[in-house]
């Protein structure tokens, strides 16, 4: 596939993605906690970005409020939220050692392409670019999966789980010019009572366990004795 | 429409008006009366779907696939009700939860309520999403409501594995609606089940089978299929003996309901093509290996609530490999099935939770004598045992039997690991259930107050449906059969 055969635009929309993607590897290895958050900021400002500008090629007017809804929302008020809570856990400083960092990104590596190899047979509706920006919108979500998986600190999970979020909204902008406007503010309200919680449960984790390294949350096994 | 209003807004209101509510007296008297109307709303809503077929409108729509789930949502959240009252209050003097968190229980009961009752309405693809993920948000606060470090371990566990899981299926959601932006006239209307199922034929079959492996690995988490089971036991055996109830009677089902419903329009679009039983087989291999592993999994419980919960994965295991299956017979079954595991798994969990406060501790080991020392209790535990497990003259042996028959016609060699199955998880709740109900009590083991009307109500409801099953039920469950497979049973 040549770039050529694309549009201005789309390769505009294209390098935005491929930014939030490059964005999704510096979340997965940074150790430090309040400059991941803001990572995860500028990632959600790059999806803001994707929506505005397919909403100003195609004239959608409801993109309009979901680009506004999606830079509220990803790129302020869940980033200060995590920020504000660090603050409060005294976390400001903390940052995490990991084990293995070069595995981890070569495990990154083979999930993007594992993501064009999947949607590989979408060749067929001879659509270049929605089957690359598919790719790369997979391809975030599964790296916020890895993080989720290989990152023990609760909040660093947390912000997995968001730029996980992210994907999913780049798939959507991007592959399909936006979900119904009732879906989006389902899913918008959704994240955002995920947030509260998982604020609430940063407290609870903190109290039960006296860390947020959630691999001393091991109570609960199949051998268990009884209490 | 009127009783549709009635069943989703009366949840909405009694979830806010119970969490601002400050006396906690009235307030399990309250949700009762709220899930008793809403109760009523259903049941009038399934009087006109028995008159005009289906109820559609503002986006829902109701049919009678969903309508008897419906009905049965309602009525198990009225009966848990009924127990969860003086349940929780017997919690609340023991120490255990604070008046805070009692309103947050109501408030929270309420709200799943409504996210399960909007799942199963809507013909919305997206709003069934944001539903069951509010079902998760609803539920993960009173899955660690006792905030011992055990209970925040499994709650935390529950919303990060869920949450996952939902993830995916959000995303395989998008790829439904993409491929629906090139079939259907008004885009808008890409994510509405209805108009797609109509154009279900026209849908790109590649990017409808890549949607379905991520719809089904999302949706199966929360229906608890192995390998994304993890957070299930946990779940149910740390949080409050009615949220245990309502999990496995309720939630599970949904979670199926949605996999069946998209299922539908995969075999669809997917008919022309060299593999048109690709989800089908799918859905059989998970639910196998869910069926099979849990009942192994029964035999090394030492928690009562985690037993009964790798109970439910199996029987949902064998719900997801009859859709799987197909056709009328199979279908018919696992619809039957999904009716009765409900009432009997339900009506189970309420036992137990009476039977854990009479021995003060869910570890299967010191629960003894439970018959001696209260015999409600014990009988009904061993009852609703012998009901699960899948003895006559109880209803689950008629819907297992049912599946089993359907199996030998199309799939002779399954029957056959299906049996052995079935007798591993017999064998795996019994070892654990006869000394718990026989037995000599320990000493100081007293009988509590419990009210056991619910379980017996249940009871009983399983009994008659495994004797006789009453007209109009069959020819409801054949309707909703019709709609599933196309295929009359009767």
């Amino acid at each position: 596939m040549s770039l050529t055969v694309l549009t201005l635009l789309q390769q505009f929309v294209l390098l935005l993605a491929a930014l939030a993607l490059f964005l999704s590897f510096v979340l997965l290895s940074q150790t430090r906690l309040i400059a991941a958050i803001r990572v995860f900021a500028w990632q959600g400002a790059l999806v803001a970005a994707v929506t505005l500008t397919v909403a100003l090629a195609g004239h959608a007017h409801h993109l309009y409020f979901s680009a506004a809804l999606t830079l509220g929302l990803k790129a302020m008020l869940i980033p200060a939220m995590l920020h504000r809570m660090t603050r409060r856990l005294g976390l400001e400083r903390q940052s995490e050692t990991l084990s293995r960092p070069a595995l981890v990104i070569m495990a990154a590596v083979v999930l993007v392409i594992f993501s064009y190899w999947v949607v590989e047979p979408m060749v067929a509706n001879g659509l270049a670019f929605t089957r690359n920006i598919i790719a790369v919108s997979l391809a975030v979500v599964l790296i916020g999966l890895l993080m989720m998986v290989f990152r023990q600190q609760a909040v660093a999970q947390v912000l997995g789980f968001m730029s996980m979020e992210n994907g999913l909204f780049l798939a959507a902008v991007s592959a399909t010019a936006g979900m119904p406007l009732v879906v989006e503010l389902g899913v918008a309200f959704d994240v955002l009572v995920a947030m509260v919680l998982f604020g609430v449960f940063f407290f609870q984790i903190r109290e039960s366990i006296d860390s947020l390294d959630v691999d001393r949350l091991n109570r609960l096994t199949e051998t268990e004795e009884t209490r | 429409m009127t009783s549709l209003s009635l069943t989703l807004l009366t949840p909405l209101i009694g979830g806010l008006v119970l969490i601002l509510m400050r006396s906690p007296g009235p307030a399990g008297w309250l949700n009762l009366g709220v899930s008793a109307l809403t109760l009523a709303g259903s049941l009038g809503l399934a009087w006109s779907v028995w008159h005009l077929g289906s109820v559609a409108g503002m986006g829902f729509r109701v049919d009678a696939f969903n309508v008897y789930l419906v009905v049965l949502t309602a009525f198990v959240g009225l009966t848990t009700g009924i127990f969860s009252r003086p349940y929780m209050r017997h919690v609340q003097a023991s120490g255990r939860i604070s008046a805070w968190s009692l309103r947050v229980y109501h408030g929270m009961y309420q709200a799943f309520m409504l996210t399960m009752l909007v799942a199963l309405t809507t013909d919305n693809l997206g709003v069934l999403w944001v539903a069951v993920e509010g079902a998760t948000l609803a539920t993960v606060l009173l899955v660690s409501l006792y905030r011992t470090p055990e209970a925040v371990e499994a709650a935390w566990k529950y919303f990060i594995l869920c949450g996952v899981g939902i993830a995916l299926a959000l995303f395989g959601t998008v790829l439904t609606y993409f491929a629906a932006q090139h079939v259907m006239a008004d885009p808008g209307t890409g994510l509405t089940w209805s108009a797609l199922y109509e154009r279900s034929h026209d849908l790109d079959p590649t990017v409808m089978r890549i949607a379905f492996v991520f719809l089904l690995v999302g949706y199966g988490t929360k229906v608890g299929l192995v390998p994304m089971h993890q957070w299930l036991p946990d779940a149910h055996s740390e949080g409050p003996t009615p949220m245990s109830a309502v999990l496995s009677g309720l939630l599970l089902n949904v979670a199926l309901y949605a996999v069946v419903r998209l299922k539908m329009l995969v075999d669809g679009s997917l008919a022309e093509t060299a593999t048109p039983h690709l989800a089908g087989a799918l859905l059989m291999g998970f639910g196998l290996v869910s069926f099979l592993v849990a009942g192994l999994f029964l035999h090394r419980q030492r928690d009562i609530k985690r037993m009964f919960s790798y109970s439910s994965i199996e029987h949902m295991g064998l719900m997801t490999f009859a859709f799987g299956l197909g056709g009328p017979l199979a279908t018919f079954g696992a619809l039957l099935h999904m009716l009765v595991h409900s009432l009997t798994k339900s009506a189970i969990f309420i036992t137990v939770g009476h039977a854990t406060h009479v021995a003060g501790t869910q570890s299967i080991d010191r629960i003894r004598g439970l018959i001696r020392t209260q015999p409600a209790i014990g009988w009904s535990l061993l009852f609703g045992v012998v009901a699960i497990a899948g003895f006559p003259p109880f209803g689950v042996f008629t819907s297992e039997f049912l599946l089993l028959t359907a199996t030998m016609q199309s799939q002779p060699w399954f029957t056959v690991v299906l049996l052995s199955g079935l007798a591993v998880a017999f064998a795996g709740l019994f070892r654990h259930l006869h000394p718990m109900v026989y037995g000599a009590a320990p000493e100081g083991q007293r009988p509590v107050e419990a009210n056991m009307l619910p379980v017996y109500f249940h009871l009983g409801l399983v009994l008659w449906l495994g004797l006789a099953i009453p007209d109009v039920l069959s020819a409801w469950l054949d309707r909703a059969t019709q709609l599933i497979t196309g295929g009359h049973l009767l």
